[in-house]
């Protein structure tokens, strides 16, 4: 019987780590999702000098289960009138597409060697990833728009039809901004991209397409902006403009769907940045430096110690038993990096990805707490008169360098 | 894992498709149905000779279909915004309303 | 694994095509329509035809169908009607198309043999990749046709503005 297991996986070997790869990953993303709305509200917070969420929980981490709690458990009403098909399909399409995109990106170069089978990290390396990542975000126009027309009301509609064409109309200048990473990179494949960078690694920071492709990197990154429907983009979900836009008659769980794809489109967008013109899993020191690998350690090991120390003095009973505990984890992680090289080696790559997400997630937020919002005509005028011949001319004015250089 | 589709099977597909798209142009009396089960058989056809790029591997049948979604769209855009105009005379998208040039 | 992928998919066209004759309201006939072109997306990429199954997805499900699914929520025409019209048209319209069906089919299957079989993804592990091959035959041989057809989508948008612009 066992034989027959132990055969059974090896034959099948690549679908069943595919699956524990999916069902881990779409674990870890809406974990991160829920921790990425306390970030953001904690964030926007400290901005506006006030405390943010401080009271479920320590340091009010227990919040975003709290949200998902009142979430799942909140009445569920369906307006009447509207089209039930499209009303109950379209969050259901943009979660999924949302979640969708998540599989092409790549985390890390290097595979794990498990029985002699190499996981690599990252579901799928298709070699027209960059593709099949703009096809996604084409697709998810439909759940905007299908849910502004479902919800059978005015205010849904006018906010589902504007930022439809909203998103449409960046979508151009989404597309053609990274056009000239693709010259460099001569491929769609975002391990590729992230390869040709990796060719003057000894150069460090300055490898990275960021530096080449500034231009293409601003219109690439304002373009997402305006594609994931964020500050300063969001007038056609804003509130005090038109109640809440497209999702006005959308409650409890499937309004939860929107909020989770959205803060999902926002972690695809980021690891793309991250991914295509700042290095990917490439560290900013030249790999001659190999002293720099003890970075993660010295990061981990004194926010860990000082995680300690706050919640030792913590108000609640509950917080001066969790926030040491945690503290201690991250000790120990910290600890054993230095203990053991041969981890460290295999943690550098994905340390510095999901480093560079954290920071492109942080400007999210950040131009959350900041900037004011556009006006409607104004946003459209932006981005098909200045971001669309941007991108073209950075089309032209790489085309042509490369042209030159031979 | 080795079983394969032979080449036919994707012919017949594509006619199976066509022919769905005849009998929706011929059936339905919504302006905007029809012009989809035009799209429908464009796509039969793109279908085809995707299948036919495939057997002979060469690849300018995959250009033929590339040039085949150009034009679709652009006749996609020129036909809405005819339909368009003609809603906003007649205010109706049923096709046996809008025959006016019949006697 | 290509006989799944094509059993799967392939039947999924046919019923959201059929899915696409049977329902009255436009809107539910158009998001078929999007079943349909993402399915035949599947099929051609198992056909080694990887950029046209993202270009398909792109320009067809991504921008052509939205416009359709837009101007279907702008009009709100609502379902259709069963007119006079409409039974002549039932008595036409399926024998026409299941002539047509037979037609074709006929002509397939008596040539099945010469057409072979086909390969999973195609000679996709050829040294370069399919989109380098379609874009060096664009780029080059092809170079005519391709900037005729920018001017074509310009005509096209051109024409489009003028005749759904208001009358002033």
């Amino acid at each position: 019987m066992i034989d027959s297991l132990t055969q059974f996986l090896n034959e099948h070997w690549d679908v069943i780590i595919s699956l524990v790869k999916i069902a881990l990953l779409v674990f870890i993303v809406l974990t991160v999702n829920a921790y990425l709305t306390w970030f953001e509200r904690k964030v926007v917070a400290h901005m506006q000098s006030r405390w943010g969420p401080h009271r479920v929980g320590p340091h009010g981490l227990l919040q975003p289960a709290a949200d998902g709690l009142k979430f799942l458990l909140k009445e569920d009403p369906t307006p009447a009138g509207v089209d039930k098909f499209t009303y109950y399909l379209a969050p259901l399409m943009a979660l999924a597409l949302a979640l969708t995109s998540i599989a092409i990106i790549p985390f890390g170069p290097d595979p794990i060697v498990v029985f002699g089978h190499k996981i690599y990290l990252g579901i799928v390396d298709l070699n027209i990833g960059l593709l099949a990542l703009f096809a996604i975000t084409a697709l998810s126009v439909y759940g905007v728009a299908l849910a502004g027309w479902s919800s059978n009301s005015k205010y849904p509609l006018l906010g589902g039809l504007r930022s439809s064409a909203q998103m449409v109309s960046y979508e151009l200048a989404l597309t053609m901004s990274v056009v000239g990473v693709l010259l460099m990179a001569g491929s769609f494949s975002l391990r590729d991209i992230i390869n040709v960078q990796a060719i003057h690694a000894d150069r460090g920071l300055f490898a990275w397409n960021v530096f080449p492709q500034i231009l293409g990197f601003i219109c690439f990154f304002t373009a997402a902006v305006a594609e994931t429907n964020r500050v300063p983009f969001d007038l056609p979900e804003a509130e005090s403009e038109l109640v809440a836009g497209f999702h006005t008659e959308y409650s409890s769980f499937k309004f939860a769907m929107f909020f989770i794809a959205e803060y999902t489109s926002m972690i695809t967008v980021s690891s793309l940045c991250a991914i295509m013109f700042f290095g990917g899993w490439l560290s900013p020191f030249p790999a001659t430096w190999t002293f720099t690998h003890y970075l993660p350690s010295l990061i981990l090991i004194p926010f860990g110690l000082w995680v300690i120390w706050d919640g030792i003095r913590y108000e609640t009973i509950f917080g001066r038993i969790v926030l040491p505990g945690i503290g201690t984890v991250i000790t120990v992680i910290g600890a054993v990096l230095i203990a053991f090289p041969f981890i460290n080696e295999f943690i550098q790559g994905p340390f510095w990805l999901l480093g560079k997400i954290f920071f492109f997630l942080f400007v999210y937020v950040w131009m959350r707490g900041t900037l004011p919002r556009f006006r409607y005509d104004q946003l459209m005028a932006f981005g098909w008169k200045f971001l669309l011949p941007l991108a073209m001319a950075n089309i032209i004015a790489t085309s042509l360098i490369m042209a030159l250089r031979g | 894992m080795s079983a394969q589709v032979p080449i036919a099977a994707y012919l017949i597909l594509a006619a199976v498709l066509f022919s769905i798209g005849v009998a929706a142009f011929l059936i339905k009396r919504n302006l905007i149905s029809i012009f989809m089960s035009i799209e429908l058989m464009l796509n039969a056809v793109n279908l085809t000779l995707v299948a036919f790029a495939h057997m002979w591997h060469q690849v300018s049948g995959q250009i033929f279909v590339f040039f085949v979604m150009v034009v679709a769209a652009a006749e996609a855009a020129v036909g809405l915004a005819i339909i368009i105009a003609i809603f906003r005379t007649r205010e109706t998208l049923n096709v046996d309303s809008v025959d006016l040039m019949k006697s | 694994m290509q006989l799944a992928l094509f059993m799967i998919f392939g039947g999924l066209a046919v019923l959201a095509a059929l899915n696409l004759l049977l329902q009255r309201h436009p809107i539910n006939s158009a998001l078929s329509l999007v079943v349909v072109m993402m399915s035949l997306a599947v099929l051609y990429w198992s056909l080694g035809a990887e950029f046209l199954a993202a270009a398909q997805v792109i320009v067809y499900s991504g921008a052509i169908m939205v416009f359709f699914v837009f101007v279907i929520m702008l009009l709100n025409a609502g379902e259709e009607e069963r007119t006079t019209g409409s039974r002549a048209a039932y008595i036409v319209g399926f024998p026409g198309a299941a002539a047509i069906f037979c037609l074709l089919s006929f002509v397939f299957l008596s040539e099945r043999n010469a057409f072979g079989s086909s390969n999973v993804g195609g000679y996709l592990n050829h040294v370069t990749s399919n989109i380098s091959e379609v874009s060096s035959l664009l780029f080059t041989k092809l170079l005519l046709p391709f900037e005729v057809t920018s001017v074509l989508i310009l005509v096209a948008i051109l024409g489009a503005v003028v005749l759904a612009r208001k009358e002033q």
